[in-house]
């Protein structure tokens, strides 16, 4: 216990959220599918995944959920239990609390790991604008948006950014190794 | 000392008076039209909710008070992600922009610190179809684009050498709304810039195996006789949230937001 409180000290030692290029510097909070609301930078320490989507988007944003999942298949155990995987939603409107939840149920997402948040309207514009990801409401009410993947340092400095859908990208996982 | 009190306080009055003055808003009443980004292939008309638009883009001396009460936003202070080397740089200190500057556009701002600033006042950046709609508008018509005396007028604005000063806010007409300065002194932010997708969508029509975007609908842009518009457009698509720019500055809206 000891040494696990001594590891922990040095790990918020080495990682600050003030990093200068870290997107946790954004002040947003977000609602997670269980409706418990946290800042941007809940995963602060750990590296993590991050995307953003729509639930009711009928192609690309359920093949962004296997893109994740492959990667997180992919890599070692050890590296596994560290990863974090952040699925913000682009449409506040539909995206409610119990949608989100009925999400995490129906694609089996573990839950200890994923998060699938929405958050309000003027902080999906600015988490967006951080993460380089551009969208634009269609008149059917979906969503034009960039299908990225983003990997973000236990600091929240954008490590790398994959368009790659479908499989894991082999340079996504080569940055995520090099991941402290 | 009395007479640099009575002094201190003049200015101040004077300063609130120019900023109260200047932030005026109009109400810019719903409606339809035809904008050159069709919100979707075969949707054609975009409708907008009423809502409320500065008057005039926002000054040097308004920017520098709300870096009174928000210091993160100065130059010296601001994070990396938010805004590029340029952010504020004709200022001549962190805090001052240059006594010549108060009453121009601010400019050399971010989107970030733009959109902090409107949300400082409780108001938000205009929509591009609130901004384009608005900009559709002649001095006298609701909707001057078809008319070719003021497509020329706007094209001479254009032309306008980029090395000479900005102009000071209110320097041009009133258009059919009372809004000014829409044309021929900045560019101005909006809320969804980084959304216009333009050469993206485009770029990779009718390629199923590069899915970068997730929607069905590809953007084509219209009009194409409406170059001015078309050339904001191109300007705002190539800017990142954190780029700034010597004629980029911006003003605000508040009230009900397009597309719902």
């Amino acid at each position: 216990m000891k040494r696990l409180f001594l590891a922990l000290m040095l790990l918020a030692a080495v990682v600050r959220a003030d990093a200068p290029e870290s997107v946790y510097q954004l002040d947003a909070t977000l609602t997670n599918q269980s409706g418990e609301r946290h800042h941007l930078d809940k995963h602060l320490g750990h590296p993590v995944l991050v995307t953003m989507f729509y639930g009711s988007c009928p192609m690309a944003c359920p093949l962004l959920i296997d893109t994740m999942r492959s990667i997180e298949r992919t890599v070692a155990p050890a590296e596994r239990a560290k990863m974090r995987f952040l699925l913000i939603s682009i449409d506040p409107d539909r995206d409610t609390v119990a949608k989100l939840n009925e999400l995490a149920t129906s694609r089996k997402l573990d839950t200890s790991r994923w998060t699938l948040a929405r958050t309000d309207e003027t902080s999906v514009r600015k988490i967006a604008a951080v993460l380089g990801i551009q969208y634009r409401k269609l008149p059917d009410g979906g969503y034009n948006h960039s299908s990225i993947v983003t990997l973000l340092s236990p600091d929240g400095t954008i490590a790398y950014q994959s368009s790659v859908l479908g499989t894991a990208d082999p340079e996504l996982l080569a940055a995520l190794q090099r991941q402290p | 000392m009395r007479k640099l009190m009575l002094a201190l306080l003049l200015a101040t009055s004077a300063a609130n008076a120019a900023a109260a003055e200047q932030s005026a808003t109009t109400v810019i009443p719903g409606g339809k039209f035809e904008s050159v980004l069709p919100p979707a292939p075969g949707v054609k008309e975009v409708s907008l909710k009423p809502f409320q638009l500065d008057r005039r883009p926002v000054t040097n001396a308004q920017f520098a008070t709300f870096l009174k009460t928000q210091p993160q936003w100065r130059r010296d202070k601001i994070a990396h992600i938010f805004a590029d080397d340029q952010y504020l740089s004709h200022w001549q200190s962190p805090a001052e922009p240059r006594k010549e500057d108060l009453q121009r556009p601010v400019v050399n701002v971010s989107w970030f610190a733009a959109t902090a600033y409107c949300e400082s006042r409780g108001a938000r950046l205009p929509t591009w179809y609130e901004w384009e709609y608005v900009a559709a508008a002649s001095n006298t018509a609701r909707d001057g684009r078809d008319d070719p005396a003021w497509r020329q007028q706007i094209l001479n604005w254009y032309s306008r050498s980029g090395r000479d000063a900005l102009p000071t806010v209110g320097s041009t007409p009133a258009n059919f709304y009372g809004i000014q300065d829409l044309h021929g002194v900045i560019w101005e932010w909006v809320e969804d810039a980084s959304g216009m997708l333009v050469s993206s969508d485009n770029r990779e029509q009718g390629d199923p195996n590069v899915m970068r975007f997730c929607g069905e609908g590809a953007l084509t842009m219209e009009q194409k006789e409406n170059y001015a518009t078309l050339m904001r457009i191109a300007m705002l698509s190539s800017m990142k949230a954190r780029y700034t720019g010597g004629a980029m500055g911006f003003r605000c809206a508040t009230g009900g937001r397009d597309g719902k």
